[in-house]
């Protein structure tokens, strides 16, 4: 990963006057290098929709009120939405897009599916992205744990109980 | 046949839906898009003096700002879509186009649309615009409002009616020996659907007239169409919407059709494809919600809990421009026998938002005065809740007499005793704890009303053995498109892996809304009908061509079974779908097929019912609640799928909950803007606030309402919950609290009174 | 949102540089709150400093405390063993508030400086002195259940809502910063301001003014947490309460009360303290503490229901850091935290 300290120049640099100007901003996305011109005050979650149409990272809120927008950045749970992408340079982001091994489905996404852990989707993907960075690496969690810990992830729907209980099943495999 | 239906099949979309695939209203890419953004009224009342755009028009990027000065000319929305009402008193919707006048009915109101070329810039420059006003003191109070309509109907349908009274309810609440009256008053709720409304409008030349395409978060395909066409004088075949998924809907994205309006108006000013995503801000005044209420319960009853009457009066509030009544009498004039009946509907008009339909509407916070009245009665009586609904169990429809088509009401009441455990309540109110809090039992009776629609639907089998069947109907996480999945396959006797089903398009066979709880018993028969009409094709092939060995066969003499049509005396004599069609040179065999209702409908009462049960925790000291478990039994008819099945109840019933303990929007009582306009201050229920939950369903198909025998399952969840939680409150705390939502303050108030 | 200039700073030199001279700019680090008034229309920022690259993320021993850098994100500091095991007020403040994402991305320095969430003050269409000073206070004569009950001004009733920053008082933290006259040292309690007629003003720091860490003192005391709120869990507080507790044996040595959701900053309790110090821990003391805590309280319309709930919340947070109530979950964690914990009975969190 390149040192985004290194790679970028600081103060009053590389910056137009009018600051609708676009700049240079390279998103690391899922493994890939996007070079894009973005306002600075594009939100992370905006390049993806509307730049780059990865659109499986939702806007719910886009306050960081509901989850939606849940994405890795150097592999925590991060919301898109309250993310500038101008200050994601540099870091590893990953999307839904990119959560699945090729054509093998992460634990979690099977998991999700077999316990039937989402109804009309539309929060689906900030849960998985939410439940899978936070469990990487971890020892299992008990419930409890895991429902303070994804209390951040609203679900209209209320798919709850089996979120719930696919996260608890996806944290063995 | 039924090998499908019934089984518990994974989501047909679920794939799609946890790689992020699913392609939802705002994430079309269309070449030259561009971006609406809305500048919404800063006063409650009065009139757009003037709209001051230059600084917007200025700002780089943009292509365009429209007012009601500028915006094309729109013609008026019908009174009526279809049977339903919508203008008027007790009518469904906003009686009114957007930007075609400069009258301000509410605070959030949409007064124009500044078009850019990217999101960031619209949405800036939306700031900018600046509105001048002559302002009129806005009218907020529900109670004291000048504005008071008492509609005759809901939607203009004659067997809703709002105002009724049987026998003398008056009379013989006056000569009760037990009488009881109580005022329960619950909140502005809003659906808050995490996909917030969104539309792509698309205008083309096609043959020299104009086209217009709307990717539109809706679960009223045809309805858009139909309200577009005629606002642009188009015939309706020139407009077509296409959703094939909704982020949730629960009563909203149905029948306000502003939204998708101004998207058209502006991308027509522009002549580029717009999109408008609205904010989750807007989504507290543009996207509907279930009206506060004042409800008054009266309830007259002999010493040993037979009902001798029931008053229930419903004080709701719609807009200026709305005549939208919540229905709150739904369950009170069904539900209990009683002799002297009588219900009352009161609408006051607000300077506030236009209400719409809401999960359970009417249902959700009727159902909840109605059946915390009978707790407060059973108390009164030192009955047990549950032998105090036994008492007046009904056994026909006491409104009009009919029998019910189906009911097994009694075996819900004891099967949700017996999960929850309620033979381990102690009766007496505050005598169960556990460490430092307060436990409390409680329960309700909920119902639903069921009923069916028409609707059509095509079936397409190709030679390669796969099917093809689709409706516009909607998937808002119903599980529409693996439900009928499922029916579609037993419909053509094929596996459900050859089996696709498609909605969300408004080019596809009509259906109607998606609402009600009426999807399953309105299109599975229209999809039954299709896979029928494409099979008979396909008999009708094999018999005439003389080399099948079906040839010459009787139609009645073959069945469909596995893709293969077969003798039914001789099944090893037949041949499957694909060989047909490729011998006779034919890619697929489609038809069409269509279902409505019959006469049913006169002869029988048809509504799903349950029993909720609930357990609550109560800390005192804070006011906070908690609920530790909720227990469903649901006679809904049969269940096409239960694990899908399963989660629209739990998810009603979780909307239930957060009804009951946290949501609520309030508005400035002097300015009538949104105080609570954002997912931090408007609390759903979080994965931390869901109990653990028992759902039942006693799979009794229904006899009458179709082959399919299913009544509808996505809100009778919602409905009951809240009551089921407020009485075990009570009986955790001896406080009756008569306001929702249940939050910390009103019971620390209570507990202070005590 | 309104355009701005971006910039990316590598020192803390440069960024209050970068800052200082222009009115209208502001640092950035996790931009969880600011992001989201900028989205509001309610910041309008002319310039961007970015300080997340900033080395200001240890977390390192000093002087019988912990010096904690003011990058280091609420997740990190709520995980580390330090502060854990020597403040868990600190950890259980941390872990009530927000969501996992948001403190993943929200960082020591910017949480105590997180703005009001009077609705009144987010939306632009309302009058709010604390958005746009002289136009009135909207939520004195409106919908104010979520105001304050002491401090407040005729020009602003709002609260602070960082629960951070309510253990940081509890504790009497240090705030170490640099600006462009150098580098000074705030105690915690005097970093917020009440509103009186200036309510835009939230804090103490001068304008370029960066707080670059965060001092907890020596403290071998207990200390906990408590927060009350409409949902189980991602919401911000009714009434929270912090409270640091030192013994002399069985007698209360030194005891420091915070209240948050009640006052435009953490308000700290010194008449309850003085009433404890020397006394031996019970319930009646306890009550007679919480009722001096509210003596002065001044309800609004629909704010009144905060004196008992917090009475009440005050003293459970006393009975259970004193150890005459057992915590309802392990020191350090939401679970102890959290009024009324989870729904549900599912199987034993800890």
């Amino acid at each position: 990963m390149m040192n985004p300290a290194n790679q970028t120049q600081f103060i009053d640099q590389g910056l137009a006057s009018d600051p609708t100007n676009r700049l240079p901003v390279t998103l690391t996305i899922n493994g890939q290098a996007y070079p894009l011109q973005l306002e600075s005050r594009v939100a992370l979650l905006d390049a993806l929709r509307e730049n780059l149409h990865l659109t499986g990272t939702k806007k719910g809120c886009d306050h960081g009120q509901c989850g939606g927008c849940t994405v890795h950045i150097d592999g925590q749970s991060a919301l898109a939405c309250l993310t500038l992408a101008v200050m994601s340079e540099g870091k590893a982001i990953t999307t839904i897009e990119g959560l699945a091994q090729g054509e093998t489905l992460h634990p979690l996404q099977a998991a999700f599916i077999r316990h039937d852990a989402l109804q009309c989707g539309y929060c689906t993907p900030g849960q998985l992205m939410a439940a899978s960075a936070w469990l990487s690496g971890q020892p299992p969690r008990t419930a409890a744990e895991i429902q303070e810990a994804m209390s951040g992830n609203l679900c209209r729907c209320a798919a709850y109980p089996n979120i719930l209980a696919a996260i608890l099943e996806a944290q063995g495999a | 046949m039924m090998d499908a239906i019934g089984q518990p099949l994974e989501r047909a979309d679920a794939h799609l839906k946890v790689t992020g695939a699913a392609r939802y209203a705002a994430e079309w890419d269309l070449p030259g898009l561009a971006y609406g953004a809305v500048v919404v009224s800063g006063i409650a009342r009065g009139t757009v003096r003037a709209i001051d755009a230059k600084a917007a028009r200025r700002t780089p990027g943009v292509l365009a700002v429209l007012t009601h000065e500028n915006a094309p000319r729109l013609r008026p929305l019908p009174d009526k879509l279809g049977k339903v009402l919508l203008r008027g008193e007790g009518g469904m919707t906003e009686a009114r186009q957007p930007l075609q006048d400069a009258e301000v009915y509410y605070a959030g109101q949409p007064l124009a649309v500044v078009v850019a070329d990217t999101h960031e810039r619209a949405r800036h420059a939306a700031t900018l615009v600046g509105v001048t006003y002559d302002e009129q003191p806005p009218e907020l109070a529900m109670t004291t409002a000048r504005r008071q309509a008492r509609p005759a109907t809901f939607l203009g349908s004659p067997e809703e009616k709002l105002q009724v009274s049987i026998g003398d309810p008056a009379a013989a609440l006056a000569a009760a020996p037990v009488r009881l009256e109580r005022v329960y008053e619950s909140a502005v709720t809003h659906h808050n659907p995490i996909e917030p409304l969104a539309t792509i409008a698309h205008w083309e030349q096609r043959d020299g007239a104009d086209f217009l395409t709307l990717y539109d978060t809706t679960r009223f395909l045809t309805g858009v169409q139909q309200i577009a066409a005629g606002a642009f004088s188009l015939p309706k075949e020139n407009v077509h919407v296409i959703c094939p998924f909704v982020g949730g809907a629960f009563g909203s994205k149905g029948w306000l059709f502003a939204p998708p309006l101004l998207a058209a108006l502006a991308a027509r000013m522009v002549g580029r494809p717009v999109k408008i995503e609205w904010r989750r801000q807007d989504m507290f005044t543009v996207a509907g919600h279930r009206s506060a209420t004042r409800q008054t319960l009266a309830l007259g009853a002999t010493p040993d809990g037979q009902l001798t009457a029931l008053q229930h009066d419903t004080q709701s509030h719609a807009s200026l421009v709305s005549g939208f009544a919540e229905p709150c009498a739904n369950l009170s004039r069904m539900l209990y026998q009683v002799p002297n009946l009588g219900f009352t509907h009161q609408v006051a008009h607000l300077n506030l938002p236009s209400p719409s339909t809401m999960r359970g509407p009417g249902e959700t916070v009727g159902g909840w005065a109605l059946e915390c009245a009978l707790d407060e009665l059973a108390t009164e009586l030192k009955l047990d809740p549950v032998a105090l609904r036994l008492k007046n169990y009904a056994e026909h429809n006491p409104e009009t007499g009919k029998p019910w088509s189906s009911k097994h009401l009694r075996d819900c009441y004891a099967r949700g005793q017996a999960l929850i455990g309620w033979e381990k309540r102690n009766p007496v109110p505050r005598a169960m704890r556990e460490g430092r809090y307060l436990v409390g039992y409680g329960m309700a009776t909920t119902m639903y009303p069921a009923g069916r629609n028409a609707a059509t639907a095509r079936a397409t089998i190709s030679a390669d053995g796969q099917a093809l069947v689709e409706s516009a109907t909607h998937e808002i996480g119903n599980g529409a498109r693996t439900i009928f999945r499922q029916i579609s396959a037993d419909g053509l006797g094929l596996p459900v892996a050859r089996v696709r089903f498609e909605l969300g398009d408004s080019a596809l066979p009509p259906a109607p809304n998606t609402g009600g709880s009426v999807t399953t018993a309105t299109v599975g028969p229209a999809v039954l009908a299709a896979c029928r009409n494409a099979l008979r094709a396909l008999r009708q092939l094999a018999v005439r061509d003389a080399q099948s060995p079906l040839f010459g066969a009787a139609e009645e003499a073959i069945e469909a079974r596995a893709g293969r049509l077969q003798l039914r005396a001789a099944p090893a004599q037949g041949e499957d779908y694909g060989a047909i069609l490729r011998r006779a040179r034919l890619p697929a065999v489609s038809a069409e097929g269509s279902a409505k209702p019959g006469p049913e409908k006169k002869q029988y009462s048809f509504y799903s019912f349950g029993a909720v049960f609930a357990q609550v925790r109560v800390d005192e000291a804070t006011g906070v609640i908690r609920v530790a478990r909720l227990c469903g039994v649901y006679d809904v008819g049969r269940v096409m799928n239960p694990p899908t099945a399963r989660s629209q109840l739990l998810g009603g019933m979780t909307m239930g909950l957060g009804a009951t303990l946290m949501e609520e929007t309030s508005y400035d009582p002097r300015t009538g803007h949104p105080v609570v306009r954002n997912l931090a201050d408007y609390h759903v229920p979080s994965l931390a606030d869901t109990p653990e939950m028992s759902i039942e369903f006693l799979d009794n198909p229904d006899p009458h309402i179709g082959e399919l025998g299913a009544r509808g399952i996505g809100e009778i969840g919602c409905v009951g919950t809240p009551a089921a939680i407020t009485n075990a409150v009570f009986h955790a705390t001896g406080q009756r609290l008569r306001e929702l939502p249940l939050t910390p303050d009103k019971l620390l108030r209570a507990a202070t009174r005590a | 949102m309104h355009p701005f200039q971006y910039q990316r700073a590598t020192s803390t030199a440069q960024a209050v540089a970068a800052v200082a001279p222009e009115p209208g700019a502001t640092f950035i680090a996790g931009g969880t709150s600011h992001l989201d008034l900028m989205k509001e229309d309610v910041h309008r920022p002319s310039r961007l400093v970015d300080i997340s690259l900033l080395p200001l993320k240890q977390i390192t021993a000093l002087a019988g405390g912990l010096r904690l850098g003011a990058g280091v994100s609420n997740t990190a500091a709520a995980a580390h063993p330090e502060i854990q095991r020597r403040y868990p007020v600190v950890s259980e403040a941390l872990l009530t508030g927000a969501s996992t994402q948001i403190r993943n991305a929200a960082t020591l320095g910017g949480n105590p400086l997180q703005r009001t969430r009077c609705p009144y003050f987010r939306d632009p269409a309302q009058p709010c002195n604390k958005r746009a000073p002289g136009s009135g206070c909207a939520a004195l004569g409106g919908i104010n259940r979520g105001h304050a009950l002491f401090g407040a001004s005729d020009a602003c009733v709002a609260i602070h809502p960082s629960d951070l920053a309510v253990a940081l008082a509890a504790l009497d933290a240090v705030v170490q910063t640099t600006g462009p006259r150098g580098p000074r040292a705030i105690p915690f309690p005097e970093l917020h301001r009440l509103p009186g007629a200036t309510p835009q003003v939230d804090t103490t720091l001068a304008h370029g003014e960066l707080i670059t860490a965060i001092d907890l003192p020596a403290f071998a005391g207990r200390s906990h947490y408590l927060k009350v709120r409409d949902r189980a869990s991602y919401a911000f507080a009714l009434v929270s309460c912090a409270v640091a507790l030192e013994m002399d044996g069985e007698h209360v040595r030194r005891a420091r009360l915070a209240l948050g959701g009640v006052a435009h900053k953490p308000w700290r309790l010194p008449a309850a303290e003085a009433l404890l110090v020397g006394e031996k821990p019970s319930e009646k003391l306890f009550r007679a503490a919480a009722d001096a805590a509210f003596a002065d309280a001044r309800p609004l319309e629909h704010n009144a229901y905060k004196i008992p709930l917090g009475r009440n919340l005050l003293v459970q947070a006393l009975l259970e850091t004193s150890g005459l109530q057992a915590l309802a979950g392990p020191a350090g964690t939401a679970f102890a935290a959290s009024v009324g914990g989870l729904a549900g009975t599912f199987p034993a969190p800890y």
